[in-house]
């Protein structure tokens, strides 16, 4: 069971940086982007349980975002997107998955 | 084991909604919280995995784990490298405070030998108290600044500390408290929880596989895994605290740590040390 | 001001056995601090064991040793109650010296 979650989120993880735009993207689209990911991160902090990945990702955006490359931006954003939502996944099904690990 | 299965399989359907929803529910939790069970079967498990130990032996991690690493361990016993973070520590520790205090005026027995008692639970306050949160807190009550938990200044303090109670064993007591259960049953939640981008919990390295290598380092038993610290860690060249080790443990699995001292990281001592109780301290300790 | 060396010297027969700890940060100049900064070399390059004056060992570091090094060996000659002296030079010419009585 557990092999299998990890595999679909493994897999929604890979989508997601394989769906790239084949347009130039805009500073919006990039603002958008970022957006989304800073507010799935926001969930992760609030459950306690932010992956240094994701916020690795997040600077990455940033620092292209920064220097002008947005489709480099934007696809950085929806990586720490993906890794956020990862971690809140991680974070919601752990609270009953924890019990499989203890020692009894 | 079944109907509980069934269960969980009908929370995380839920779960994918309402996150407060999982918050309550966790909390109503239908099992009874038994931490005398809980310790003797965690003593048992690792007894069992690893007949030929000795039981006080477990206290020293990988070097129980490994019979070259432990005669290396016992012949730098001889001139263990924390010997200038424990002068130090007990240089701080007779030193006054500016107000004429000392550090023995804010503990039982002038805080020597009582460091076996640590972390409890504070009633008056609803919470856990860890050694290293009395010390900054007796610090801040006679107007000094307090230290970091993860630097040299608090591993000297604490590692001073463990000596005056080398070889005592470990007791922690939960009293008849619904909070303190309540907080035993949060750090032993944490400490089974995956958490970070490589999905590890504690247990994955330290119940799961104890005596096997993660990267170039053989892995401790979690059974006395606190009764070293502070320590000497040679990866580090310098000392680590309680604090410093579960921070560096959260971003080793690429999880961001939580702030030093957090509820989750003082219920986390509480429940490790708790599960350990009669193995005896043997802090300061050094480690590779 | 204490002494940086920690020396324990046990003779067994012809053979005296000498451990010692030396308090030392070892700088090896390729570390950064917090800031970035390069933290400039500190280390011991030079470190010498003598019994009746005569050199049993030395040894000629560089940035590779690790901080507060500890060094262990074996000389032949040495007899209880005989002085054994430790010296150590550093890169930026501080030293630190002491005298033990072999056990």
């Amino acid at each position: 069971m557990r092999n299998m979650e990890r595999n679909l989120v493994l897999a929604a993880v890979l989508l997601t940086i394989g769906a790239m735009p084949a347009l130039a993207a805009s500073e919006d689209d990039y603002k958008t982007a970022l957006a989304t990911a800073e507010s799935a991160e926001k969930q992760a902090d609030a459950l306690r349980n932010k992956w240094t990945a994701t916020e690795a990702q997040l600077a990455v955006a940033k620092k292209a975002a920064a220097g002008g490359d947005f489709d480099a931006a934007i696809a950085a954003a929806k990586d720490a997107e993906a890794l956020a939502k990862a971690s809140v996944f991680q974070a919601t099904s752990e609270r009953e998955r924890w019990k499989d690990m203890e020692i009894r | 084991m079944r109907v509980r299965a069934i269960i969980f399989s009908a929370i995380a359907a839920l779960a994918s909604g309402a996150l407060a929803c999982i918050a309550a529910s966790a909390l109503a939790a239908p099992d009874k919280i038994d931490p005398v069970a809980d310790a003797k079967a965690f003593q048992k498990y690792f007894t069992d995995k690893f007949p030929k130990v000795k039981y006080e032996d477990f206290v020293n991690g990988p070097y129980s784990m490994n019979e070259d690493m432990h005669r290396q361990w016992e012949e730098k016993e001889q001139f263990p490298p924390y010997e200038f973070a424990l002068e130090a520590g007990k240089e701080m520790f007779s030193t006054p405070f500016k107000n004429g205090k000392t550090y023995a005026d804010c503990f039982a027995n002038g805080g020597i030998g009582i460091r076996q008692n640590y972390p409890y639970f504070d009633e008056k306050e609803g919470k856990v108290v860890t050694l290293e949160l009395a010390l900054n807190r007796c610090r801040e009550a006679n107007g000094e600044a307090p230290y970091s938990y993860v630097k040299d200044e608090m591993a000297s303090l604490t590692a001073y500390m463990a000596f005056t109670s080398r070889g005592k064993p470990m007791d922690i007591k939960i009293p008849d408290d619904p909070r303190a259960l309540e907080a035993y049953e949060n750090g032993k939640r944490y400490f089974y929880t995956r958490r970070g981008q490589l999905n590890f919990s504690c247990a994955t390295c330290h119940v799961q596989s104890p005596g096997e290598r993660i990267r170039a380092e053989v892995l401790a038993p979690a059974l006395g895994i606190l009764n070293a610290l502070p320590i000497y860690r040679s990866e580090w060249s310098g000392m680590g605290t309680t604090s410093r080790r579960f921070v560096t443990c959260n971003s080793q699995t690429r999880a961001v740590p939580l702030e030093s001292q957090s509820d989750e990281y003082r219920d986390l001592e509480y429940y490790l040390s708790y599960v350990s109780n009669g193995l005896p301290i043997s802090g300061p300790g050094a480690r590779p | 001001m204490a002494s940086t060396i920690r020396v324990r010297a046990t003779a067994s027969g012809d053979t005296t056995e000498v451990q010692a700890l030396i308090q030392h940060p070892m700088d090896s100049g390729f570390i950064k601090d917090a800031q970035g900064q390069i933290i400039p070399p500190h280390f011991i390059q030079q470190l010498t064991f003598e019994h009746n004056g005569k050199t049993v060992f030395l040894a000629n570091w560089g940035a590779a040793v690790s901080k507060d090094p500890y060094v262990k060996f074996s000389f032949k000659g040495g007899a209880k109650g005989d002085d054994l002296k430790i010296s150590w030079v550093d890169n930026k010419g501080a030293n630190d010296s002491t005298t033990a009585k072999i056990g």
